[in-house]
């Protein structure tokens, strides 16, 4: 069993605090992505729980023992780095046998294991090699062939894909979910990149300045952030945001001269006393539509114009840029919109669907 | 004094300009002789355009070739000519020279020793070096132990020779210790000596000169290697399971190899070399003779004999070329893998 418990776990460099006090439970086999933008400390965190850095108060449980101070050798973890680290003066075959050779494995078990994994990662003809004869995308093989021959019972994968280009990063997140399936391990991976949590994670865990923000799986926090951080980083493009004013009790809201309706759902989580409240209002940019859709309340629905300052085509539907409202926002349509640069053009916004953050504390109401 | 001071100035720029001179008119001349002329052909430009390019390094060059060749290529041929003639350089004796060297008991000596100071000054030094540059990271003195260690480098052989002749001093049987070996001997009741007298072990405390000064270069150079390994590579290691010890034999050792090589045969060409300490401390008495010493003995003292000189001159240099051509091999095959 190897669940893991960070309890108010700390980590200062002088008088520096990287990451405060952060409470976190890791389920057994669970998949765990740490997210979130450069510096936010989950790399920090990541290395905490590998033993490259001390703990500077709080505690860590593997299993159920605390593990503070324990070497990361009996810890019973790998970790695949961003650079890969491999040792640059051995074959594929002793990068990934080393560590057995550490615990004194017999001969043949190493063999075995270093054979199987090679055959699973699809390296086995590469054995021979060194390093600096490998490709990124090889190289970043041979990076997790070296974690699985010691079948530790965490993984801890450190911005894995990010040396890879685009089109080997897709299919290597595939490829690493597959993983995590046969291997049957605890999976803790740290990315900036919130499509890789988005696509990977059991659960997703955002940090920014050393703090956890939200903890939940990807869907949940894509229909139920927290704050007005959640909401903007994940997601792509990002949820647009609107400054509007509580109105008419809480069932509307204002937003310049123009009165927006609010669902039930959002208007009964206004505490009482919110007449005025300074919000934002958050919207995603599919909630934008040409055309009223049918499954959508005409009621909950506003015509808003747009300006359009650039139309992105990704193919399967189109990217309109432009200035709603005096507001930057960014909507997805159907490709067959024909609006282009410089034209005006009336958009639907879905309110049915849209999040109410307070503007102070940037917390979401009703969620 | 202050005459010499300003002859020594004015000199200095004269050089200097002599050599911006030489760069900027040589170059100026190039461009003026091979002007294009605003009415020639495309090939023409062309062509001059070509010419141009491939004199103008040979300016930049011919300084520096006039000079090597001045001073390296031919005294090595003369050095060779004259290895075939007598003491005087006046009758030819074909190869007597060599055959006298080679049945010589000082030129055995002189081989048996440069041996030994081959084997042990260059893995002494990288050793010790290799060992500060990994122990003093980990000091938080460790800075100021390798300046210390560092410093003698600045030194010159003659120099770091002075220092140790008062190390290993001796006065004599009445008189008072001044040498600190003598004195450290005589605290633990031993009998003071004459240490740079002792046969064999003599020349080991010689080494230990060269040693001392080579440490801090070895230190220096691999102290950079090991900067340069990827930290990555270490963590790896350690969530890997490996010690320190095999941490440090496993996975830094290999890494700066190539460097340890190239320490390696740099100090090992600077005892093919070695001259400066041993006529300093024992001008090759008491059996602590050396190849440079011996040349020098031949060629300069006891009236001079250029044949003999010349010949042990040559057997140095060609001692020292396959080494010399290795060590230079190696480091630009280090800086390409860069």
């Amino acid at each position: 069993m190897a669940g893991i418990s960070l309890r108010k776990l700390r980590k200062t460099f002088g008088t520096l605090t990287v990451v405060h006090d952060i409470d976190l439970e890791i389920a057994d086999k669970e998949f765990i992505i740490l997210v979130g933008p450069s510096g936010c400390g989950k790399s920090t965190t990541l290395r905490m729980i590998a033993g490259l850095e001390d703990i500077s108060s709080g505690d860590l449980v593997i299993g159920d023992t605390i593990v503070n101070d324990v070497p990361p050798k009996n810890r019973d973890i790998a970790m695949v780095f961003q650079n890969y680290a491999l040792y640059p003066h051995m074959t594929v075959y002793k990068n990934m046998a080393f560590g057995l050779e550490l615990r004194h494995s017999p001969r043949e078990i190493i063999d075995k294991k270093v054979n199987e994994a090679a055959e699973i990662l699809d390296i086995a003809h590469l054995l021979n090699r060194r390093p600096k004869a490998l490709s990124g995308g090889q190289r970043q093989r041979v990076a997790l062939g070296r974690a699985m021959v010691r079948s530790p019972a965490v993984f801890l994968l450190d911005e894995p894909l990010s040396n890879l280009d685009a089109k080997l990063r897709t299919a290597m997140r595939a490829e690493i979910t597959k993983l995590h399936r046969k291997l049957d391990a605890t999976f803790i991976y740290v990315t900036h990149d919130q499509v890789e949590a988005m696509t990977m994670a059991d659960r997703i865990v955002v940090m920014k300045d050393g703090h956890i923000h939200q903890v939940d799986t990807p869907q949940a926090l894509y229909d139920r952030p927290v704050n007005m951080f959640v909401a903007g980083f994940i997601g792509a493009p990002q949820m647009n945001f609107f400054p509007v004013a509580v109105a008419r009790g809480g069932t509307s809201v204002r937003f310049g001269d123009r009165e927006l309706p609010l669902p039930a759902r959002l208007s009964e989580a206004l505490p009482p006393g919110s007449a005025d409240r300074a919000c934002m209002l958050g919207l995603r940019p599919e909630h934008f539509h040409e055309r009223l859709p049918v499954d959508v309340d005409p009621a909950m629905t506003a015509e808003m114009d747009m300006e359009v300052e650039l139309a992105e085509p990704m193919g399967a539907e189109l990217h309109l840029n432009g200035v709603l409202g005096g507001e930057t926002v960014i909507a997805r349509v159907s490709p067959r919109c024909q609006a282009r640069a410089g034209d005006r053009i009336t958009l639907i916004a879905d309110l049915s669907s849209a999040h109410l953050f307070d503007k102070k504390t940037e917390a979401a109401f009703g969620n | 004094m202050l005459e010499q001071i300003t002859y020594a100035l004015i000199v200095v720029v004269i050089g200097i300009a002599a050599c911006f001179l030489y760069f900027w008119g040589s170059n100026w001349l190039l461009d003026r002789l091979l002007q294009t002329s605003p009415t020639a052909t495309g090939t023409a430009t062309v062509r001059s355009d070509r010419m141009r390019t491939a004199i103008r390094p040979w300016l930049f060059l011919a300084p520096a070739l006039l000079f090597m060749s001045l001073y390296l290529v031919y005294p090595v041929f003369a050095t060779l000519w004259l290895s075939l003639f007598d003491r005087n350089g006046v009758h030819f004796v074909g190869l007597s020279n060599y055959i006298w060297l080679f049945q010589d008991p000082g030129f055995q000596q002189s081989v048996f020793n440069n041996l030994m100071w081959l084997i042990i000054v260059p893995s002494l030094s990288t050793g010790f070096g290799l060992l500060v540059a990994v122990l003093a990271d980990r000091l938080w003195w460790g800075q100021i132990a390798k300046s210390m260690i560092f410093m003698p480098m600045a030194i010159s052989f003659v120099g770091a020779s002075v220092i140790w002749k008062f190390v290993y001093d001796y006065r004599g049987p009445d008189s008072t210790q001044i040498g600190v070996v003598n004195a450290i001997v005589s605290a633990f009741g031993g009998e003071p000596q004459a240490w740079i007298t002792v046969p064999f072990w003599n020349n080991i405390f010689l080494m230990v000169i060269l040693i001392w000064i080579q440490t801090g270069f070895a230190m220096v150079i691999l102290s950079a290697a090991l900067r340069g390994i990827p930290e990555e590579t270490l963590e790896a290691a350690r969530i890997d399971g490996a010690s320190d010890i095999r941490m440090f034999f496993d996975i830094m050792i290999p890494q700066i190899f190539p460097t340890i090589l190239v320490v390696w045969t740099t100090i090992t060409i600077v005892v093919l070399k070695i001259f400066d300490i041993v006529i300093a401390m024992t001008n090759g008495q008491w059996s602590t003779q050396v190849l440079a010493n011996l040349m020098f003995d031949w060629m300069f003292r006891g009236g001079g004999d250029f044949g003999r000189g010349s010949t042990i001159a040559l057997v140095i240099m060609f001692a020292v070329l396959p080494i010399m051509i290795w060590n230079i091999r190696n480091a630009s095959a280090e800086e390409t893998t860069r």
